[in-house]
């Protein structure tokens, strides 16, 4: 049961590609992998909300000489995430992904990519973690490359040259951490690093780790390859890169330092939280002087992120409960957007902020919308972003963090601000005379691509509607984290050397 | 580029070093080799086919296109997973059979996963050869 997440998306990637040269069948086996997935991971949520974190051992050997799976809250929660919108775009991929650029296949490397996704999530092994890595890499690069224009190229360039850096730095580490530790299984690394006799490599290898990871989640100020590749390939796969990607790097930060790096706490931590000061002002920053849609929702995306951070940096219940909900509300929100913008591209042919207008007299619907979103974003209660922003704000007064409260009140100012510019400009003003040709007003996007943009509306404002419920189980989560116990006792790994290993 | 000797050697030589890469494959379980390697000096008994005969050649000697080496490879590791599951097992638990075949020894299922290695590594190498030896 455990492995599915992975099988699932594993299965529909190989059918695309026996069914290599025939795309419609592709897009239905990749639209039922996906709904497979989605209820596969409703019933893992509840399975691990019903009875704790679940755990499997691959090929049945014993924690921590196998690769072990580990579901906990989080784990289940970001999981369902990812089916969400892998439903979403599947669904939005009939419309907006032509036969052409399916037919360098499109839709098995997104499978791949969202098994990448889920195992990155579920698994309880380091290097294993490395390799969904690597999978996800892989993928999300041809995704980028996919259809070779120019401006696609250079982002994709970019992407890969930092996140092989990334990997590299990964990669050390975990060598620094078998030698010094002797194991990859992240219970029993957690459960051995208080007893370490070199106890002086813990806090590098942590450094090593933290540098991995935030280049993944485009964190302060290792963030700069983000907004150069994000906004060159076709909306829908900004949509799901901006919406798991960086939710992988933060993922991973969240489990190595409420899990494994916590014994230099008052140093690790208060790092991440200055981080996540700098990253959400320069990525909001970025945000306001850009004029292309995408561009703008890319830097917004850093700042975002820096939010997520601060949660974590906090290191309290309440301030990773309201990473985990702004890490869920990001994903759908800002994939959303995405969306939406697709379907502005889809319709006029370009994104540019100066080159179109009068979107809210055309398309008042599609103008809801998108300011149902965008304010979800920026803030406004009392959809969902609000409580997000509320969590992680509250947390650091009870700390008495003040300055980081600041940064963080002001980004939200400057977020909404940035949200207006296309709000005005997009939707608000008249269409240029110039590039009046561009609107069509009887132009309409497609269903399949509207269809999942509603959904993901839906899903935003009963989150911010039904918070209440939301809110216990991040908070039930967050406890999960602060308590590594329960996570290396449901691991259970047994002494290497009892088993007949050699030290 | 056509050259005689060249051609008439691979002939003798292609049927030889496909026949070494399932050798490899084979053998790999408790020994040097296993289906990675097995695939690559498969994979470079086709190479030569092309540099002697064309890709068109190459193409007809491959039989499948070489999208399906990949899929039926790929198929094959996720089967070798799945069977443990039919017997009750956790995912990808070795599944070993008291049958013994001649040459090969024990059946299992790392076989049947190293197999399909052995068959996605032709069919990507493959895909990489042509492209390039096209272009």
């Amino acid at each position: 049961m455990l492995f599915l997440p992975i099988l699932i998306p594993f299965a529909a990637g190989i059918l695309g590609i026996f069914f290599w040269y025939k795309p419609n069948l592709q897009r239905w086996t990749t639209l039922i992998g996906m709904v497979a997935l989605l209820i596969v991971s409703v019933m893992i949520f509840n399975t691990v909300w019903a009875d704790g974190i679940q755990v499997a051992q691959g090929g049945s050997w014993v924690a921590p000489i196998g690769i072990s799976l580990v579901i906990d809250l989080l784990s289940a929660i970001l999981l369902l995430t990812a089916a969400i919108l892998g439903t979403a775009v599947a669904v939005y991929s009939f419309g907006a992904i032509g036969d052409q650029r399916a037919a360098y296949g499109y839709f098995p490397l997104l499978c791949f990519l969202l098994m990448g996704i889920c195992g990155a999530f579920i698994t309880g092994d380091m290097f294993n973690l490395y390799v969904w890595f690597e999978v996800m890499l892989i993928s999300s690069f041809v995704l980028l490359a996919l259809g070779g224009e120019r401006n696609q190229l250079e982002g994709a360039l970019k992407y890969m040259t930092i996140n092989l850096i990334a990997s590299m730095i990964f990669l050390i580490g975990l060598g620094i951490l078998y030698s010094v530790v002797g194991t990859l299984n992240m219970a029993d690394i957690a459960k051995s690093l208080p007893d370490v006799q070199n106890q002086g490599m813990v806090l590098p290898m942590a450094m090593l780790f933290m540098t991995a990871f935030g280049i993944k989640a485009a964190m302060f100020p290792l963030y700069f390859w983000l907004p150069a590749s994000y906004h060159t390939p076709p909306p829908v796969i900004s949509a799901i890169f901006a919406g798991l990607l960086t939710k992988v790097g933060i993922y991973t930060l969240t489990r190595a330092f409420t899990l494994m790096f916590i014994l230099h706490v008052e140093f690790t931590h208060t790092l991440l939280l200055v981080m996540s000061g700098f990253t959400m002002f320069f990525g909001v920053l970025g945000a306001v002087a850009q004029n292309e849609i995408r561009r703008i929702l890319s830097f917004h995306s850093i700042s975002q992120i820096g939010y997520m951070m601060m949660g974590l940096g906090l290191y309290s219940v309440m301030g990773l409960a309201g990473a985990i909900i702004y890490m869920v509300h990001h994903s759908l929100v800002k994939a959303n957007l995405f969306l939406i913008s697709g379907v502005i591209e889809h319709m006029t042919g370009t994104d540019s902020l100066k080159k179109i207008g009068g979107y809210y007299k055309n398309y008042p619907f599609l103008a809801i919308l998108f300011a149902l979103s965008a304010f979800a974003l920026a803030g406004i209660p009392p959809l969902s972003g609000f409580w997000a922003k509320f969590a992680v704000v509250r947390a650091g007064l009870e700390l008495e963090s003040l300055w980081i409260v600041g940064v963080a009140l002001v980004v939200g100012l400057l977020t909404t601000f940035s949200m207006t510019k296309i709000w005005a400009k997009g939707f608000w003003k008249p269409t240029p005379e110039k590039y009046a040709h561009l609107v069509d007003a009887s132009a309409r996007g497609p269903v399949s691509m509207i269809a999942p943009i509603i959904g993901l509306v839906v899903i935003t404002l009963a989150m911010g509607i039904f918070f209440e419920p939301i809110y216990t189980v991040a908070e039930v989560a967050a406890e999960q984290l602060l308590d590594p116990s329960a996570y290396i006792s449901a691991v259970n790994p047994q002494d290497f050397t009892a088993l007949g290993g050699h030290e | 580029m056509f050259s005689l000797l060249f051609r008439t050697a691979t002939r003798f030589l292609f049927p030889l070093m496909i026949v070494f890469s399932i050798f490899v494959l084979f053998r790999g379980h408790n020994a040097p080799g296993g289906g990675f390697i097995g695939g690559l000096v498969g994979a470079a008994g086709f190479a030569l086919y092309i540099i002697a005969f064309g890709t068109e050649q190459a193409r007809t000697a491959m039989r499948f296109s070489r999208r399906l080496y990949m899929a039926i490879g790929l198929t094959l590791m996720l089967g070798s997973g799945l069977v443990s599951l039919l017997a009750g097992d956790a995912f990808m638990t070795t599944q070993w059979y008291s049958i013994q075949i001649p040459v090969l020894g024990k059946l299992g299922t790392p076989a049947i996963f190293d197999t399909g290695v052995y068959l996605a590594v032709i069919g990507v190498t493959m895909i990489i050869l042509m492209s390039l030896a096209e272009d």
